[in-house]
């Protein structure tokens, strides 16, 4: 083990992914003058600028992709991905089902999101449901610098477009990581504190708020397991219905806003398979339908805090303990 | 057939012509005969698809748009797995999941049909960038129209292709339509091609209804990206005769243009080239038109008779 940064840890990742195949390569807007080390380890046939046109970087990637070559492009922001959506859904997305298996798009997309620098909504928004929500595409969004490195190193592995959501929270947090060769897979989800009485299920910077929450909850007896979805699709079903199986409460946090978001579809699985198990109803603490606004104290407040999270835990379990009819 | 490659005699480039021309009235046909699958043509534009993938070599890859057919054909795919596709039968080139709009065939190197306007445009670039990177002789030929000209990732394709010294020969087929708009209302200027020169795109522009001058050109063009491996970009003006999809509209073109253009068809003029020339007889001719219709028809049946996918693997193949 050792002590990493997040953006490091992505870093590390695609140098002994290019390292150990040659076919890997990365481009995009500043990866060429960012990536000194990339480059100098691989060549500027392998590690490129490209001009600041998301469009044609991710169809590059895609045509790229289904010819021979595994390209990871670095998209920066996820706002960004406005101008890529043609490219990532109707092409990457789709080609392979629609070209009856022909072609495979083995591909990774980069992006950041997320509060913490004030950035604002043009380069702030926490879209990643939209990709769920398309077929063809895998979407991970790592908690820790070690789920960062194996799950880029997953990515760039799998034969399908992977979207990497980094959190701009996190990009800078260090944290324990292998310096062997770890593969995370995808769709695995990490449960990261065990508890009895409520399953806090989160992705992302907001798992830490679930564990601190839970750490809160812990002192005053209330025992919250959380669960971190790492991948949101394909979706670890089996981890999240076992969890709630076993406390009969869950709470879905995370920063995107509420609407069509994945802690909707996780309610809808919960609902539709553990029903029987559920003591309370399953609730959601997410960002606001509002864009994110830039100003330091407005944007942290748009993400869930653990304060929260633990009032909405200590009602559902009080709930409960009264006896009274929970819904 | 083959992927083309070899020098094609003038009868075979109307072979070929007859037959894309007898894939797509067949088409027409089925779709005014009653419920068929939507489907846009390319009749009228039968020289510039031949024109340019007869100068083409097996180890090429092509892109190409909703109009894709006539390329397709000129690249020796089957018709009948074509018209299958088209049908949604599981013997189609993409198991029927892709119908008219999307045929790939990666066998002929055609790796995408792109109904997206321009989503041929995107893909290019990557496409090119295999080759330069996994080596290998091979071109790309990226056919689009003066419509997807026009989208902004057009512009974002020839600027990477160009900076990046991609080997990719872009074909615009400037039909004049864009869907239902005349480009004049769209488009500045006429032309396609010199939006090349800005980012340092070498062009040439040829009456894309005379296939033999098509071909003459798109090997010029071939040769000069398979030797400096950069793009190129070649402009065929054409003309769409029939409506934008079927069925056949054109009762908001100017019917004066439709005359004119009508008269420049190119298979009608290829064959009043070879018949003056003596190089066919009238029977001779007649035999060509029979032999591409038998074979349609014979298409026409296999696909027919195929059978449908199984709706059980509906969700099957989504991802690798």
């Amino acid at each position: 083990m050792t002590q990493m940064t997040f953006h490091d840890a992505v870093e590390a990742a695609l140098h002994e992914e290019m390292a150990r195949d040659s076919r890997v390569l990365m481009f995009g807007e500043g990866t060429a003058t960012k990536r000194k080390g990339l480059l100098k380890a691989f060549g500027p046939q392998r590690v490129r600028n490209t001009p600041l046109a998301e469009g044609i970087i991710a169809g590059t990637a895609a045509g790229a992709a289904a010819t021979g070559l595994r390209p990871v492009v670095d998209l920066l922001f996820a706002p960004f991905l406005c101008f890529a959506m043609d490219e990532l859904v109707n092409s990457a997305g789709k080609l392979r089902y629609m070209s009856g298996g022909q072609f495979s798009f083995p591909m990774v997309a980069l992006a950041m999101t997320g509060g913490g620098w004030s950035v604002g909504a043009q380069h702030n928004h926490n879209l990643e449901a939209w990709f769920v929500h398309a077929p063809g595409l895998k979407v991970v969004m790592p908690s820790t610098p070690a789920d960062a490195k194996g799950l880029m190193k997953a990515a760039i592995r799998d034969e399908n477009p992977v979207l990497f959501f980094m959190d701009i929270g996190l990009a800078f947090a260090p944290g324990e990581v292998p310096e062997t060769d770890e593969v995370v897979p995808l769709g695995k989800a990490a449960v990261r504190r065990e508890g009895r009485d409520v399953t806090l299920i989160s992705y992302a910077k907001t798992t830490h708020t679930c564990l601190a929450a839970a750490e809160a909850l812990a002192a005053e007896g209330v025992s919250a397991e959380v669960v971190d979805l790492r991948t949101l699709k394909p979706l670890d079903e089996a981890t999240i219905l076992a969890s709630v199986r076993k406390t009969g409460r869950a709470i879905l946090v995370h920063e995107a806003s509420r609407l069509c978001g994945v802690g909707a579809e996780v309610a809808a699985l919960i609902s539709e398979q553990a029903f029987e198990a559920l003591r309370a109803p399953i609730l959601r603490l997410t960002g606001p339908d509002a864009p994110a606004p830039a100003s330091y104290p407005l944007e942290q407040a748009f993400a869930p805090q653990a304060d929260a999270i633990a009032g909405a835990a200590r009602q559902l379990v009080a709930r409960m303990l009264e006896a009274a009819p929970i819904w | 057939m083959t992927p083309s490659g070899t020098v094609s005699t003038r009868q075979d480039l109307l072979a070929t012509m007859l037959r894309i021309r007898a894939y797509e009235e067949k088409i027409v046909a089925f779709h005014a005969a009653g419920p068929f699958p939507n489907v846009c043509t390319s009749v009228g534009q039968e020289a510039a698809a031949v024109g340019v993938v007869s100068a083409l070599r097996p180890e090429d890859q092509i892109l190409t748009n909703h109009r894709s057919a006539g390329h397709l054909l000129a690249r020796g795919a089957d018709p009948g797995r074509m018209l299958a596709e088209v049908m949604g039968r599981s013997t189609g080139y993409c198991q029927g999941r892709s119908g008219t709009l999307h045929i790939s065939v990666k066998e002929l190197g055609v790796v995408l049909t792109s109904t997206i306007v321009g989503g041929e445009l995107s893909l290019a670039p990557g496409v090119a960038l295999s080759r330069a990177m996994l080596g290998g002789e091979g071109i790309v030929v990226c056919f689009f129209g003066d419509g997807a000209a026009c989208e902004g990732i057009f512009h974002e394709s020839l600027n990477l292709a160009s900076v990046w010294n991609l080997p990719v020969l872009y074909v615009c087929e400037n039909n004049q339509w864009q869907a239902f708009v005349h480009r004049k209302e769209t488009m500045v200027g006429d032309h396609v091609a010199p939006w090349a020169a800005p980012y340092g795109i070498d062009s040439l522009t040829v009456d894309g209804n005379d296939v033999e001058a098509v071909c003459k050109a798109a090997l010029r063009a071939a040769a000069q990206v398979r030797e400096t491996r950069r793009p190129f970009l070649l402009e065929a003006w054409t003309y769409r005769q029939r409506g934008h999809m079927e069925p056949h509209d054109q009762s908001y073109v100017d019917p004066a243009e439709i005359e004119a253009w009508m008269a420049k068809d190119p298979i009608a003029r290829l064959e009043a080239r070879l018949l003056e020339a003596g190089e066919l007889t009238a029977d001779g001719l007649e035999a060509l038109h029979a032999q591409a219709r038998q074979a349609i028809e014979d298409a026409a049946t296999f696909a027919a008779t195929s059978p449908y996918p199984d709706p059980a693997d509906l969700a099957t193949g989504v991802y690798a």
